[in-house]
């Protein structure tokens, strides 16, 4: 009796662990979303960002041995595919969505082509807190070991919400997402601030994904996204836009995608593969409760309605 | 008519040499010989009648996984879920397969197609039912339904319907050698592509030629005109999408038929989002991804080339399918600009 209960606590700690850790890239990109998509604009390329983002962090960690130049560097590689989608969804007739889908081939493309010689060589990891020192456990150890990029994320989903309320940046950024014609008419160059919320929106995807090849999964490999980018996406819808939302949203994912493995780990090998899908399962239902065909979504920026 | 003809062809023929030459660009700052590199693509793609049989097998699927994105598109549904289309396909045909093995072939070919495109129908139809009633983002949508698709199938094969036998590569039990699909006459093309043709062919007919497709288009263009003018929006979106997921269905269930015998992580080969790069490229119109589809099965059947001649990653062929995808979107804010393309129209 008490050793069960014993393993039910491990269990929730290694879900709670593994929603840090597995929930800190969907933080990032559903943050990096989060403020394109208040511009007005959807981005659909973070996938691709997210891979550019892991690929050219890991190659930077590896070159200079440093793996904070290797999260710049990723962060740099997510401004630049922000400001091609931009310059691109600018131009007349052409569309956000189908700009986002050719953004994620090519920077995975890209990402496969590049990589190649990151696959063999170990670069420098990213330094973890041992939050779980105080315990003799092992797997309490393991899962509160918690990375300085997820406690950066989580203090920043509060300053994005601040800055969107309080900061004169922050209200232009609103207006043109509410009304690029009431935006125009405060002088405003609605362009230019949707490039702008684009690029650092590639910023932060860049990052989540230097998280995934420098902490974990860790290593620079082919499979290491199977769609956080995408996801992100959802998970901004359903955390109405706003960056605190996203926050909790980010864990909820990331305790959704850890259940498989945790229960492997203490031997429920059946329905494995199945449970790879309780993610996007999990994604689906809540888009489909929570959206409505009769209303807009209370929180959803006003020019995004044209392409919702 | 020619002068309608004209700027469609034009503008994405020069977008894809501007493409070529900035691939070439990429390779030769990756250290490659460019111009070698684009030889040995049309050696490896057209150059003989050999590599013409294995371009058109793989343009086989294409054309029918374009279909899955083109035809939603008309409507003014952007769904991306032709992978998990083939996925769930090419599943359940195998599965009807298995079941009927020792009946007589052609019996098992008509039921495995059967299978195979209600199911893909009914996956994307889905979709579209969803963005319809309760106002789900029908891309988002079909990407997650991708993924469910492939782990759905993870599960079959690595567990209940695995054949023991399948040791590196786990799939279901073999189809049975006497009900594979058979090749076209005395070539090595499989039936699968006579197959897409038609269906390419029919689908362009049902869209350009009949009132159906007309409504299609009205509700494409204006959706708020076709409801107004009594149109029945939600039947045709559910309509429109249930013939694209049996056209990618179906492709599954040709990839099962006719190359594999079995149902395994081979169904899942990226033809699904190869598609919708072809269903742009041509415009979303089901005649034009014939040859557009042609194209891009010629760039899947020289990638071995590139890899065997000149070292390049596998992921050359996803890099130029990415600049290729970018620049052709770039491309359509070019259309209407040149008086000179239009002016054809009056002297014709």
């Amino acid at each position: 009796m008490n050793e069960t209960e014993f393993s039910l606590l491990n269990i929730l700690i290694a879900v709670i662990g593994g929603a840090i850790r597995v929930g800190t890239p969907f933080l990032f990109v559903s943050l990096g979303e989060c403020l394109t998509e208040r511009s007005g604009r959807i981005n659909l390329g973070l996938e691709g960002t997210l891979m550019m983002g892991a690929m050219t962090g890991y190659g930077a960690s590896y070159l200079s041995g440093s793996p904070w130049l290797g999260v710049m560097a990723a962060g740099m590689t997510g401004v630049i595919l922000g400001g091609v989608h931009a310059l691109l969804c600018q131009q007349q007739k052409v569309n956000d969505i189908a700009v986002g889908i050719a953004l994620m081939l090519l920077g995975t493309g890209l990402a496969f082509f590049l990589g190649k010689p990151l696959i063999q060589p170990t670069a420098a990891h990213l330094p973890a807190l041992h939050l779980g020192s105080w315990s003799d456990s092992p797997v309490i150890q393991a899962a509160l070991d918690i990375n300085v990029l997820f406690v950066m994320g989580a203090l920043l989903a509060p300053a994005m919400a601040w800055f969107f309320r309080y900061s004169r940046w922050g209200l232009y950024v609103r207006t043109v997402g509410e009304s690029a014609d009431a935006a125009r008419a405060m002088g405003l160059n609605v362009n230019r601030v949707r490039m702008y919320s684009t690029m650092a929106g590639g910023f932060l995807a860049g990052v989540g994904g230097s998280f995934l090849s420098l902490y974990y999964p860790g290593g620079w490999s082919e499979g290491l996204s199977s769609g956080q980018g995408l996801m992100a996406v959802a998970l901004v819808i359903f955390a109405r836009w706003n960056p605190v939302y996203c926050l909790y949203a980010s864990l909820l994912f990331g305790a959704a995608a850890t259940l498989g493995p945790t229960l492997q780990s203490i031997g429920m090998t059946w329905g494995y593969y199945l449970f790879h899908a309780a993610p996007y399962v999990l994604t689906l239902i809540i888009m489909i409760t929570t959206s409505s065909s009769t209303r807009l979504l209370s929180g959803m920026p006003g020019q995004l309605s044209n392409v919702k | 008519m020619m002068g309608r003809l004209f700027e469609p062809i034009v503008i994405p023929f020069a977008a894809l040499l501007v493409a070529l030459l900035l691939f070439g660009i990429f390779i030769t700052a990756a250290g490659a010989d460019a111009l070698g590199v684009f030889e040995s693509m049309y050696r490896g793609a057209f150059g003989t009648w050999f590599s013409w049989q294995n371009t058109l097998v793989r343009a086989a699927p294409l054309m029918l996984t374009a279909l899955c994105t083109a035809l939603p598109a008309r409507i003014g549904l952007i769904i991306i879920g032709g992978e998990g289309a083939v996925v769930v396909g090419g599943m359940t045909a195998a599965l009807t397969g298995i079941v009927l093995t020792h009946a007589s072939p052609i019996i098992v070919l008509t039921a495995m197609a059967f299978m195979g495109m209600t199911t893909g129908g009914l996956w994307i139809a889905a979709i579209s039912a969803l963005r319809h009633y309760r106002g789900v983002n029908e891309t988002i949508s079909s990407l997650l339904l991708n993924y469910i698709a492939i782990a759905i199938m993870n599960f079959l094969v690595f567990g209940p319907l695995r054949d023991p036998e399948t040791l590196n590569k786990p799939s279901t039990y073999h189809i049975g050698e006497a009900n594979m699909l058979t090749e076209m006459g005395s070539t090595s093309i499989h039936w699968g592509f006579g197959l897409g043709v038609i269906a390419c062919v029919a689908l362009w007919v049902l869209m350009r030629h009949t009132p159906f497709g007309f409504a299609v288009d009205i509700t494409g263009g204006n959706m708020r005109a076709a409801k107004l003018s009594g149109l029945p929006v939600a039947r045709l979106m559910i309509i429109t999408s249930l013939l694209a997921g049996a056209a990618a269905g179906l492709a599954g269930m040709i990839e099962v038929a006719a190359v594999h015998g079995r149902a395994n992580s081979s169904l899942n080969a990226n033809y699904g989002y190869e598609g919708i790069l072809v269903a742009f490229i041509a415009r979303h119109n089901p005649l034009a991804i014939i040859p557009v589809a042609i194209l891009f099965g010629g760039i899947r059947a020289s990638s071995g080339l590139l890899q065997r001649d000149h070292d390049l990653p596998d992921a050359s062929s996803l890099v130029l399918q990415g600049i290729i995808f970018i620049v052709i979107l770039a491309s359509e804010t070019l259309y209407g600009r040149f008086s000179w393309l239009r002016a054809k129209e009056k002297t014709v």
